[in-house]
């Protein structure tokens, strides 16, 4: 009984980074797609992006492994490619972010409002126009 | 010595050229000139590779020396060659034309900036294409989405802004799935190498982490591909964009989406996964009939012409995802060949909008009252674009609808053919609304008098409406690739790659 007991306890927690990275994921994922503001959009864009990077960081670790730097007394060295290629992913992310950031300026001073409901009220005022 | 380099000069040329087409931001002209001459040269290196291809077969092209599985690959083979060189045609067909387009569409100061997205753009397309590692395959997604929605941005409407911010959300949602998929294969096989990745994931037998990452990747490209009801950002994304970027996009992104898709279903999960395990055509089928109907019709009731055939977009792509449902050789050869079909008629018919746009400044219906008397060698091509949408005999169009009907009859589905052919009538519907605008309404009292495009417009839309009729006509060499392509695709589920 206590065995299957800690046998849960280590399923649930001994991968708690995954636990993190689900948690961050939705919640990232949720302001993505409830906010308005389109700054909370591309933080919640970031939030989700970040999630990502923890689950590769997480992959490339090993138990009981060093940093993959060679070293006479090391006898296991973590997995350093995950960790690289989420070195180019982060870079896309700040380009994105960046990106997203500019444009949200652009909208800020052709709509005069940054809050998505006003500028699709807008959009639709100069369809109707046409 | 040179030839041997090829894959890589694909994807280097651009991407090198594109800082350089920057640095001369003060002579837009000039950065113009160096990417027409660098577009050119892509489409040499793709028409090089295809030779090479169908002489001596699969090319591996291990970058710096370092072999695959540690190195990062690039291959070329029948099914990317076909997209290599379609992507490559089109911007060796839209790059001449964007110089005077641009001229009424964007400020001279950002002229060369919108000339450097396009080339990063190219860059990115070929070379997801190219690669043979899947997470070279999201980077290079990346650059070709991050200068798409550069490129959407400058268009002159500033609903452009919101169109180019929405695409850039759903985009970047898209791109992280990819990536969340790509790093679960990669806990799972430990490699990245697309070949390595398709003999290891068999041994993984049904496991329940490669079904979560087979979903992750599916939806991930189903919002790049604008798969129905991923496809929200799209309309607009096309709508407002600069009549250049419209065509080059709309020719070649979706369609390079539709290639990873392809490429992930079939060479990487294998046919036995995806099918028989994910049954991933239930999925395919009815979203894309779905796709078919529903768009035609939305399409119908547009007022401006390039959200029309944005909408339009989207049902096509809807026949691509049914060919890959199918499940039969000829279904797949059907969605490959509209693959590059897709993209002559849609880049002509996209092309005939830019110069309306040029002479008219509005692609709106009602402003193309009598224009197929002013300006007749425009309308003329926008005719056989859309004569190529509806699937008429002599056209790229009927060509891959009719391997398509033949595919679906293979599995005895008559009402998909039923489906295919009323969203036909429906496709002519909505070209037929622009030809009477533009045939039988009368110019309005007191419009100004309107002129034929340029002819460095004209030479450029006429190349690709005269693609749609050669293709049509004399269809062996697309046929060709696209079904032995699918025949080593439908194969490669026994012995790997």
């Amino acid at each position: 009984m206590d065995s299957i007991f800690t046998d849960i306890l280590a399923g649930a927690l001994g991968r708690y980074n995954y636990w993190v990275v689900i948690v961050l994921m939705m919640a990232g994922f949720y302001v993505v797609i409830a906010s308005t503001n389109l700054v909370k959009k591309i933080v919640g864009l970031n939030i989700f992006q970040t999630s990502v990077f923890i689950m590769y960081i997480s992959i490339g670790k090993i138990s009981g492994g060093t940093a993959p730097i060679v070293w006479a007394n090391a006898e296991l060295y973590s997995n350093p490619l995950p960790h690289v290629l989420i070195l180019t992913a982060i870079v896309v992310g700040v380009a994105t972010t960046a990106l997203g950031l500019s444009l949200i300026m652009r909208i800020k001073h052709a709509y005069g409002s940054v809050e998505e409901d006003e500028i699709l009220a807008l959009s639709q005022a100069e369809d109707e126009d046409e | 010595m040179m030839s041997s380099q090829l894959p890589a000069l694909q994807v280097v040329l651009p991407l090198l050229g594109a800082p350089f087409c920057f640095l001369l931001w003060r002579y837009p002209r000039w950065s113009w000139a160096l990417a027409t001459l660098l577009s050119w040269s892509a489409f040499g290196v793709a028409i090089m590779l295809l030779i090479q291809v169908q002489n001596a077969g699969t090319i591996e092209y291990a970058f710096g020396g370092w072999q695959a599985p540690w190195g990062i690959e690039y291959v070329v083979d029948q099914l990317n060659v076909l997209v290599l060189l379609i992507v490559s045609g089109i911007a060796a067909v839209v790059f001449p034309y964007s110089w005077t387009s641009v001229q009424r569409e964007i400020d001279p100061e950002q002229q060369s900036l919108f000339f450097t997205s396009m080339l990063l753009c190219l860059a990115g397309l070929l070379g997801i294409t190219i690669a043979g590692d899947a997470f070279n395959l999201f980077v290079l997604l990346e650059i070709s989405s991050l200068s798409t929605y550069t490129m959407i941005s400058m268009g002159r409407d500033r609903r452009a802004l919101t169109a180019s911010f929405q695409y850039l959300i759903m985009g970047t949602i898209g791109a992280t799935f990819i990536i969340i998929g790509v790093g679960i294969l990669y806990m799972l096989t430990g490699t990245l190498n697309m070949q390595d990745l398709a003999t290891r994931i068999p041994d993984l037998g049904t496991s329940r982490a490669s079904q979560v990452a087979f979903g992750f990747l599916i939806t991930g490209i189903g919002l790049k591909l604008a798969m129905f009801p991923l496809h929200l950002w799209l309309p607009n994304a096309y709508a407002y964009a600069p009549s250049a970027a419209s065509a080059f996009i709309a020719a070649t992104a979706t369609k390079v989406a539709v290639y990873v898709m392809v490429r992930y279903v079939f060479s990487i999960f294998g046919v036995g996964f995806s099918f028989e395990t994910m049954h991933i055509q239930w999925l395919f089928v009815p979203v894309s009939v779905f796709a078919i109907l529903f768009t035609s019709i939305v399409a119908l009731f547009q007022r401006d012409i390039k959200r029309m055939l944005a909408y339009s977009s989207v049902a096509q792509i809807g026949y691509m995802l049914l060919g890959i449902g199918l499940v039969n050789v000829t279904g797949l050869s059907a969605a490959l060949l509209h693959l590059f079909n897709h993209a002559l008629m849609k880049g002509a018919l996209f092309l005939a909008m830019g110069a309306v746009c040029y002479r008219i400044g509005n692609t709106f219906i009602d402003s193309m009252h009598g224009l197929g008397k002013q300006m007749p060698w425009t309308m003329a091509a926008f005719v056989v674009g859309g004569l190529s949408i509806v699937g008429v005999p002599l056209t790229t169009g009927f060509v891959s609808k009719w391997v398509l009907i033949q595919g679906a009859i293979e599995n005895g589905w008559w009402p998909v053919v039923a489906v295919i052919l009323v969203a036909s009538l429906i496709a002519m519907l909505y070209i037929w609304r622009v030809v009477e605008a533009a045939y039988m309404k009368p110019r309005p009292e007191g419009a100004e008098s309107i002129t034929e495009a340029p002819a460095s417009l004209l030479i450029p839309l006429w190349l690709l409406a005269a693609a749609n009729i050669y293709f049509g006509a004399n269809a062996q060499f697309s046929m060709e690739l696209a079904q032995s392509a699918a025949k080593t695709l439908f194969n490669s589920a026994v012995v790997g790659f």
